[in-house]
């Protein structure tokens, strides 16, 4: 809390010092460019990496010996609490969001996304959710119920105060802004791809995007309905998840688990895209089994909607039920599985690099192998019944989620980062991180699966003798990523001080449009969008000496306004918030009104947006292309 | 390339590429809104018959009331039709005439609705009576809320023709609207349906 404090000030004292108010509030707070967005989706997203990764220290020192008074029981369950929120809804899914708001205009051959307005709308309901959620630590209390918020625990009467409305109003704001995000992306996959680029030719991080967004679109209403039920629930007094007024607590398990099943297939299914493009370009071969990995995709985006009652098999659903869902979950094996054989196929007899990024997924093919196996044991109903809720689960999850999306947003970061910021990460400091990290997590989550078998309960803040071992080997393991960690967030600072500038567009000889444009990238992408002739759009503009800056060709670009509202509008949304959460309704009334002024100002905005002259264009051009001939 | 292209043909509201991605991402929002919805259904269903102390919905049910709501808000999707079909001719009068028409009717069912509240709370049945009511009010008062929105955004729009005319921007918010008005009046269906009939009956 008072680290919060103290940043806080420090960042306000800097900006103030440096006269950059101006500055921030006009190139970035109002910014509608999908590349601004993106790069400060992934900021917000590595802060909360951090908020929730010392959440995960705090919690592994009180684990690390029998007896530890390091943390209390409200406390440790304030801190599992908040690191499973952060982790998936503020950390995992932003700085895939983050990534795809990057990459997938440039790779489609787009000046922007569909709807640049409603992408920064987005952002600022992410990060003013995010704030909220926040907030708890400093003012008024911390959930405490877990981050699946089961009822009747979660309930007003059993977890009175403002702590609980926190996690429900923090998650319905942000959600809002993923929603919109999901439609903006199908729209834009669906409608803004360059001539000549059909839905077979999309880059697979692409596709990846669009089934994402199809997923989001359809689990994140879910999602909606369930905290507002709840929310309803504590603060107006209705009877849904209540033991009272034949409520049904049970209820809330089936509608959370309906929109967080798919919720864990929305987080790994864009790093399984970037595993591709990675794997392919340093493979220096095109990716194998295109097609199968997109059907793959699609099948796994299906199943993901129909296994949500594996997440509680014991809690007396009956034999047929958990027969059904045992059988569905286990199907979703058979899609990953070809999805790893395909990147297997994809290495085969090629002449592969090994850069960082390639290192990330290298390591990933294996860990997430132990982490589906697993997941396969977890999914048979009667053996269930042994290891749910025990460190078995907590070994597996982190197995498919570490594994799979920190591992993929490393190698996304690392492999889009000239792209982003015009220079390489440090491949020393890279590979020093990237080791770090990989045996930490091992050494750390490895001994878990034993702790489970030998009994060892999820949610506990103290442990038995017996488990001491193991659990010291774990701790070490946590303490070897938090280095890896901050060695990562050094090669950050140490590249931007000392690496060498990017010429050229094409740091590691990629194959989607993306690296057809210069670094860093003018903010209209591509001076002419060329025309994609096949997969791989810019491997054959590569071979036949194409470019996207013919300069006969060159046309006046439209591009948007950037605008204040989707600042301003989630500010009075976070007014609002504050106010329903702690149950103020002077407060909140006057925050919903001014969102709904705002719409209207919106309404009533008809600013078409602006062109760049062909002369601007040129200027701009000569200069980013300099040093390239 | 084509699809990026502005036509000189067609409905006013397709013609610009802008226009076409919105109105297919309203399609998309709409699909959203109708997981939204099945989600308030399934819960609504899952609950039906938890009355706890409170009255039972055949107590408090009456037909001729929910026919009258029905009847009104099944006439303003068609009065919105009609007013697509005047703007479609370029008749901004006959879009003026038939959707506030639309909007008059939205109001009289959303008056309606609110009677209803009121007078299900004085015989006792409200928000916090018990499971059952939970749903219902939150199911059919998501609805209402939703037609109080749309009625806002219309007329919103309205102001809009009036300063600017038909153009391909004003004239694709308008057939977004109506849209969304037609998608809140395929929800009443199946509120009146699965909410009203089953509940007079069960």
């Amino acid at each position: 809390m008072v680290s919060i404090v103290l940043v806080s000030i420090a960042i306000v004292f800097v900006l103030t010092y440096f006269k950059k108010w101006g500055w921030l509030w006009r190139e970035w707070i109002t910014t509608v460019d999908h590349k601004k967005i993106g790069i400060m989706y992934i900021i917000a997203a590595l802060a909360m990496l951090f908020r929730g990764g010392v959440d995960a220290l705090l919690m592994r020192t009180q684990l690390t010996l029998p007896g530890m008074e390091f943390l209390d029981s409200q406390h440790y369950n304030e801190i599992f609490t908040t690191h499973g929120t952060i982790m998936i809804i503020f950390m995992a899914m932003p700085f895939l969001i983050g990534l795809m708001n990057y990459i997938v205009p440039l790779q489609i051959g787009a000046r922007d996304v569909a709807f640049p307005f409603l992408n920064a709308l987005s952002f600022w309901s992410f990060a003013f959710g995010a704030m909220i959620f926040n907030l708890s630590f400093v003012i008024g209390g911390s959930p405490d119920a877990g981050w699946t918020s089961y009822t009747p625990m979660a309930g007003a009467a059993l977890n009175p105060g403002p702590a609980q409305n926190y996690y429900l109003i923090g998650l319905q704001v942000a959600g809002i802004g993923t929603l919109a995000t999901g439609i903006n992306f199908m729209v834009t996959i669906l409608k803004m791809r360059a001539p000549g680029m059909n839905m077979m030719r999309l880059p697979i991080f692409t596709w990846s995007t669009f089934i994402t967004s199809f997923i989001i679109v359809f689990a994140f209403p879910i999602l909606t309905v369930a905290l507002a039920l709840m929310t309803i629930d504590r603060i107006f007094g209705s009877h849904f998840f209540t033991l009272t007024g034949e409520g049904m607590p049970m209820m809330w398990a089936n509608l959370f688990w309906l929109w967080g099943h798919p919720e864990v297939y929305i987080v790994i299914l864009p790093a399984f895209g970037i595993f591709s493009e990675v794997i392919s370009t340093f493979a220096r071969k095109q990716l194998f089994g295109y097609k199968a990995m997109v059907y793959s995709m699609v099948v796994i985006a299906g199943l993901s909607f129909i296994v949500w009652v594996h997440h509680f098999f014991t809690m007396g659903a009956g034999g047929g039920v958990n027969s059904f869902f045992s059988i569905t979950t286990m199907l979703i094996a058979v899609p990953t599985g070809v999805k790893i054989f395909n990147w297997l196929g994809t290495m085969y007899k090629g002449r592969i690099r090994f850069d960082t990024p390639m290192l990330w997924s290298l390591a990933f093919i294996p860990c997430f192998v132990i982490g589906g196996v697993t997941g396969v044991m977890l999914a048979m109903a009667a053996a269930d019944y042994q290891y749910h809720n025990t460190y078995f689960l907590v070994a597996h999850f982190h197995y498919v989620l570490i594994a799979g999306t920190v591992f993929g947003c490393f190698a996304g970061l690392t492999f889009w980062y000239p792209k982003m910021f015009g220079h390489k990460m440090n491949e020393k400091l890279g590979k020093i991180s990237f080791w770090l990290f990989v045996i930490g997590f091992n050494v750390c989550f490895f001994p878990m699966y034993f702790l489970g078998f030998a009994g060892m309960p999820r949610r506990t803040y103290t442990i038995e003798p017996e488990w001491m071992p193991l659990n010291v080997t774990a701790s070490i393991g946590a303490v070897l990523m938090a280095i890896g960690f901050a060695v990562f967030v050094y090669n950050i600072y140490y590249s931007f001080r000392y690496s060498k500038r990017e010429t050229h567009g094409d740091t590691w000889d990629g194959r989607a449009l993306e690296w057809a444009t210069t670094t860093p990238v003018p903010f209209y992408n591509f001076a002419t969008v060329p025309k994609v002739e096949g997969p791989e759009a810019y491997w054959i503009l590569k071979e036949k000496g194409g470019t996207t800056y013919e300069k006969d060709k060159v046309e006046p670009i439209h591009m948007p306004s950037d605008s204040g509202i989707p600042f301003i509008m989630m500010a009075f949304m976070f007014v609002a918030s504050f106010g329903l959460i702690w149950e103020w309704m002077w407060m909140a009334i006057p925050g919903i009104i001014g969102v709904l002024v705002c719409m209207v100002i919106r309404s009533f905005d008809y600013d078409d947006g602006f062109y760049v002259s062909v002369k601007e264009i040129k200027r701009i051009e000569e200069k980013a292309r300099e040093g390239e001939q | 390339m084509s699809a990026h292209t502005d036509l000189n043909t067609g409905p006013l509201e397709y013609r610009s590429h802008e226009g076409r991605m919105t109105i297919l991402g309203f399609w998309i929002f709409l699909g959203a809104e109708v997981v939204l919805f099945s989600t308030l259904f399934a819960t609504y269903a899952v609950l039906f018959g938890k009355t706890a102390d409170a009255p039972v919905p055949a107590e408090l049910f009456e037909l001729p009331m929910v026919l009258i709501m029905t009847f009104l808000l099944l006439t303003s999707s068609f009065t919105c039709g009609i007013a697509i079909h005047h703007m479609r001719r370029g008749s901004l009068k006959g879009l003026f005439v038939w959707l506030g028409i639309t909007l008059a009717l939205g109001l009289g069912f959303l008056g309606f609705e609110i009677y209803e509240f009121v007078h299900y709370a004085h015989e006792g049945a409200s928000l916090p009576s018990s499971a059952f009511w939970s749903a219902f009010f939150v199911l059919t008062g998501t609805h209402g809320l939703h037609v109080l929105l749309g009625i806002g955004w219309a007329v919103l729009i309205l102001i809009q023709l009036r300063q600017r005319g038909l153009t391909p921007v004003t004239s694709r918010k308008v057939f977004v609207v109506g849209l969304y008005w037609h998608f809140l009046d395929v929800i009443w269906i199946f509120i009146f349906t699965s909410v009203y009939l089953i509940g007079m009956v069960v």
